[in-house]
């Protein structure tokens, strides 16, 4: 096996007297997809949003590609190269389509005063190619999707959402995507296209690592080579998923005690 | 071309209108003007014709822009003789740079700043302090208005970026409370007396005296007319660039959603600093004019109500959008000017025109259009 992309170790995080993580080691290898599941609380999204450094961890460390990660902003965090989407979407209701596929691109963009105000044609070339390349990503997730880009993202359907929002992760070329449920508010049919898109998208870049946490089983044991089972802030299972699905432990946590 | 015929239409009826109102003396003529104000503008607002439009001024904004400044061109030569119809003019046409600074803090990156007349304070104290004591020129007071006030916010930076919502906003509402304080209690200030400024002057224009180029003779003031028409055209142009640029993107973004924002690479305190420092500059340099025009300032000018105004103008008008608030801003300065019998009444007046607004037209009279980035397709 080569080196992980991802390591955790010992990852803890407290709110109050709840441990949302325990401890937790994880591994995750370049270029793979590895599913995060767990019951309701079991610390999935809280793992996200400390790797993330939206939440400050309060032990373990976790490197990123052999660099240390614990301590850094948000902002540093997506500069090394880590996206996420949001479990309730979080997009920018009142911006366009466009706009917030931008908000992605962030650090490609130009944000100097002087070229923002008196290049406005340098300007102008910059958001014309920023529209071209968004309009391609768009276009592999939903040709339609793409025609519609200067319309408001609260406009467009919930699936559509969720398909910028991925875009959106996307579009600063990360080097691990943490995708949290996806599926959320999303039928099985459209899941399945959804996640079709993202591998397809994988692919296509090569280097693009996933993480995913997911409660729609057939979409872990058809995506992921590799999941990771949490309860309780801690990890009780991992394996491929017709290992981690037959253990004893993740069937008690997932249907209780028989 | 017929839209283009309806907005030339719509400018020459929106000017005979305003030559109206500022002509008339009898309280009877200006309330039945006021009164078919309301009326026409209940009546774009029922019908759709508003956003119509608005609408159509957007897909040639070029022409919208040349319009009201014809528009206001016009209206200055028509009242070339009337000092104090000319005064309100030029008093809507700063108040209106005052609010696109305030525009960029509170429309775009959604800091609160309730002290927008202290900024307008500053801005006005500089020039009067600096004119009186250096022969700097006087062009160059009004850059300085803008960078002492730009200078004077960094002071609020720190508390209001620990703070969010209405605890960032009480601090603006402290500082507006104390600066005023603090003008009454200094006296090489001038006190509570306040301070005369000495006659504008930029190159060889002196302007105080009354205009006689020619056949054209005029009030002083049109010369305060042209000079405040042109800060408010630059200002307009760069808050406009500005929106529609990758920093009023990122301007939004850090507004509408902090944690997404943080999570895609954006520095939130950057940009909040960023849209404080240029919205108290542009207030600044207003403020300075402002301070030039009256020729005379008092901390009384500075409180906290006229604070409230500068808001509910961006309120009243549609937060983001500069022609609304330009809109509003004429509106709020004109109505107790003329109608003295709000005068007594005008907070009340205010504050409800801005509690009917929130009710029933949240987004402002004219609301913020879809961003349109150059680049992009029509």
């Amino acid at each position: 096996m080569s080196a992980p992309i991802l390591a955790c170790r010992g990852l803890s995080k407290r709110f109050g007297g709840v441990l949302a993580l325990d401890g937790l080691d994880l591994e995750v290898q370049p270029g793979s997809v590895l599913g995060l599941i767990g019951p309701n609380g079991s610390g999935k999204t809280t793992f996200f949003n400390v790797l993330t450094g939206l939440f400050p961890a309060d032990a373990g460390e976790s490197r990123f590609a052999g660099d240390p990660i614990t301590r850094l902003r948000p902002q540093a965090v997506y500069r090394a190269g880590i996206a996420r989407t949001f479990q309730r979407s979080r997009l920018c209701l009142p911006l366009s389509i466009f706009e917030n596929l931008m908000v992605g691109n962030h650090q490609r963009l130009e944000h100097g005063l002087w070229f923002n105000l008196a290049r406005r044609k340098a300007l102008a070339r910059q958001i014309a190619d920023s529209f071209e390349a968004a309009r391609a990503l768009l276009r592999i997730f939903d040709p339609p999707l793409a025609d519609r880009m200067q319309e408001p993202a609260g406009r467009i359907p919930m699936i559509d959402r969720r398909r910028v929002e991925v875009c959106r992760a996307l579009i600063s070329r990360p080097r691990l995507l943490l995708l949290d449920e996806p599926s959320a508010g999303m039928t099985h049919d459209e899941t399945v296209r959804l996640m079709d898109d993202i591998l397809l998208v994988q692919r296509e870049l090569g280097d693009l690592t996933i993480v995913l946490i997911e409660h729609e089983m057939s979409v872990i044991e058809r995506v992921t080579a590799r999941c990771v089972v949490l309860n309780y802030g801690r990890k009780i299972a991992e394996g491929t998923y017709a290992e981690v699905s037959q253990d004893a432990a993740v069937r008690q946590a997932y249907l209780g005690v028989e | 071309m017929r839209s283009r015929a309806a907005a030339v239409l719509l400018a020459a009826l929106a000017t005979a209108f305003a030559w109206l109102l500022l002509r008339a003396e009898s309280q009877g003529a200006i309330a039945a003007l006021i009164a078919l104000a309301v009326l026409a503008g209940f009546a774009l607002l029922r019908t759709r014709l508003l956003d119509a439009f608005t609408r159509a001024a957007l897909r040639d904004e070029r022409l919208a822009q040349w319009l009201a400044f014809a528009a206001v061109a016009v209206l200055a030569l028509l009242l070339r003789e009337d000092d104090f119809s000319l005064l309100l003019l030029t008093r809507v046409l700063i108040v209106i740079v005052a609010c696109l600074g305030l525009n960029v803090q509170l429309g775009y990156a959604g800091v609160v700043n309730f002290a927008g007349a202290s900024f307008f304070g500053v801005g006005g104290y500089t020039a009067a302090v600096l004119s009186r004591a250096t022969g700097l020129p006087h062009l160059l007071l009004l850059l300085a208005g803008g960078v002492t006030a730009a200078l004077a916010g960094t002071v609020l930076l720190l508390p209001i970026l620990r703070t969010r919502g209405h605890y960032a906003a009480l601090i603006t509402i402290a500082f507006a409370l104390l600066f005023r304080t603090f003008l009454e209690v200094n006296d090489s200030l001038g006190g509570p007396q306040g301070l005369k400024l000495p006659e504008l002057r930029i190159g060889p224009i002196r302007f105080n005296d009354p205009v006689a180029a020619g056949p054209l003779e005029g009030s002083f003031y049109l010369k305060y007319v042209v000079l405040a028409l042109l800060v408010l055209a630059f200002f307009f142009a760069v808050v406009q660039r500005l929106e529609r640029s990758w920093i009023g993107l990122a301007l939004d973004a850090v507004r509408i959603d902090e944690t997404a924002a943080a999570t895609f690479g954006l520095d939130i305190a950057r940009w909040k600093i960023a849209a404080f420092v240029i919205g108290n500059f542009v207030i600044g340099v207003a403020g300075a004019l402002s301070a030039f025009m009256i020729g005379f300032i008092a901390p009384n000018n500075y409180s906290f109500a006229e604070s409230l105004i500068l808001v509910s103008i961006l309120l009243l008008g549609g937060v983001g959008n500069p022609w609304g608030l330009s809109l509003a801003a004429a509106i709020v300065i004109l109505l107790p000017e003329k109608l003295q019998i709000i005068q007594e009444y005008r907070f009340l007046m205010f504050a409800s025109m801005v509690v009917l607004i929130l009710l029933f037209r949240p987004a402002g009279l004219v609301p913020r259009p879809m961003r349109r980035l150059p680049g992009t397709p029509r």
